[in-house]
């Protein structure tokens, strides 16, 4: 307690934390790791590429949660929360990995802060300044839209980082690598839901094509390759989105058979002003997402957790 | 959160160590002693018996680096386990101890040790069989994860998924049906 009784919880902060089952500091995801970046590879670019891994992780994770104590059945609503689970942890290696390679990317905050930069860059970021693609960040909506969108979400990432284990950047590469492990009973789940409620019920096969309808035209913005996904790719540390189209659509083809469902004809959502996720143009669900995301942190800039 | 226990090989290993961190023996001390550290989820595990302790070393100038791997990326037990690494070496004389992550090779549940696999057992716990490896794109599997189970309280085989995700990131829930106890089972990975 401190000696003038201002403030009850003085005497929580300080000593050695053992009454604290996480401790009141930070610890970062990458202590000890080798973060110099490879020889010929630009900082900048490998950095922003971490940021679009990172955020399609932390936004599409954001989303998975709010399903907690909203989802069909208990079992689900730890399903859906054990994979988002997966996807922050995922989130908080890319972000923490883009920091080290470009400290420059990190929002400035108060002096004194002791918010690591994996935070800064979750919760300190204006919505122009996140690079995932609006496919993650979209309203819930149905449980089937979710199902949808999981499947299609967690495909392609598997596809991206069953390759980028192959990274000369060998903390990406680790990252990736364990995320291989990770994605596949993602995108299981996802897919035997996605069959489950396809040759279920009558109700269940209406919404199931319902949530397609909405989410498809979303796809096509994961295959559009920007220019610094190109370039990481020819540095030999990123994946050139658009090399992998062919093996997801041969997976979606199979659950798409084997439910009987036939793959959508739907026109691909528009850019806007020639731009989408990856430029950090978001649709309009992006703004709430992050004000519910952000506001907690935002209001306690030196606020120790 | 239970205090790290002594077994009898770190009680042999105290003894048969001096104090001096800078000798082998002060060397083989620190190890058993972050050695005795339990996962805080599954206390009957050591984290050496997880497989997440990696390295243990006391640097020339006497500071304590221990190493460990993360299971899932996402473990929230991870910042338990540092902690408990930090608490269990500062409460043992070592004022200076670092804990690193090594996030290559990926933690597998190949990794959990015999003794680690008979202490999940003792507890009611069904223990993972190999994990998967894959070469190529991994194959699609639509069908619920078959496991050759049998309960870990009566032994029998007619067992039945409940789950594939349990209350932490490692384990899937399943039930016995001679038995009718539910069980845990650690996931390969």
């Amino acid at each position: 307690m401190s000696d003038d009784h201002e403030s009850v919880y003085d005497g929580l902060l300080g000593g050695d934390d053992t009454q604290w089952a996480f401790g009141t500091s930070f610890e970062d995801p990458l202590a000890g790791v080798d973060t110099t970046v490879p020889e010929g590879v630009d900082a900048g670019a490998l950095a922003a590429y971490c940021l679009m891994l990172g955020d399609d992780a932390l936004v599409h994770s954001h989303r998975l949660s709010q399903w907690a104590s909203n989802a069909p059945d208990l079992e689900e609503d730890i399903a859906l929360a054990n994979v988002a689970l997966d996807l922050l942890g995922q989130a908080r290696l890319l972000l923490a990995r883009a920091a080290a390679a470009d400290p420059g990317l990190v929002p400035a905050l108060p002096e004194g802060s002791p918010v690591p930069s994996e935070d800064a860059l979750a919760f300190f970021r204006d919505e122009a300044a996140f690079r995932n693609v609006r496919l993650a960040e979209q309203e819930n909506g149905d449980f089937a839209a979710t199902v949808v969108r999981l499947l299609l979400l967690s495909t392609h990432r598997l596809a991206l980082l069953q390759r980028l284990a192959a990274s000369t950047d060998q903390v990406l590469a680790a990252i990736a690598a364990k995320g291989v492990k990770e994605l596949t009973y993602h995108r299981d789940h996802a897919a035997r839901w996605f069959l489950t409620l396809a040759q279920g019920t009558e109700e269940s096969r209406r919404r199931l094509l319902a949530g397609l309808a909405l989410v498809w035209p979303l796809r096509a913005e994961l295959a559009r390759t920007h220019p610094v996904e190109r370039l990481v790719a020819e540095q030999g540390v990123g994946v050139d989105p658009a090399t992998v189209t062919d093996e997801v659509d041969v997976l979606l083809e199979q659950v798409f058979s084997v439910s009987g469902v036939e793959r959508p004809g739907l026109p691909a959502t528009g850019t806007v002003a020639g731009g989408a996720g990856r430029e950090g143009r978001h649709s309009e669900a992006m703004g709430r997402l992050l004000a519910e995301m952000q506001v907690v942190a935002r209001a306690h800039p030196t606020g120790l957790w | 959160m239970s205090a790290p226990t002594a077994t009898g090989s770190d009680v042999r290993a105290l003894a048969a160590s001096v104090t001096d961190p800078s000798t082998g023996s002060g060397q083989a001390r620190v190890r058993a002693l972050a050695s005795s550290v339990t996962d805080p989820e599954m206390p009957m595990l050591t984290l050496e018996d997880l497989g997440v302790l990696r390295d243990v070393a006391v640097e020339d100038d006497g500071r304590v680096v221990v190493t460990i791997t993360p299971t899932y990326s996402g473990c929230p037990a991870m910042a338990t386990m540092r902690d408990d690494l930090v608490h269990a070496l500062h409460d043992a004389g070592h004022a200076r101890v670092e804990v690193r992550v090594s996030l290559h090779p990926a933690w597998s549940s190949d990794w959990i040790t015999e003794r680690g696999r008979q202490a999940l057992r003792d507890h009611g716990l069904s223990v993972p069989g190999p994990a998967p490896r894959h070469d190529g794109p991994v194959p699609l599997t639509l069908l619920p994860v078959r496991r050759d189970l049998t309960c870990p309280r009566c032994g029998s085989d007619a067992v039945a998924l409940t789950s594939e995700f349990g209350a932490t990131a490692c384990k899937a829930m399943y039930r016995c049906t001679a038995c009718a106890e539910p069980f845990e089972h650690v996931k390969e990975i």
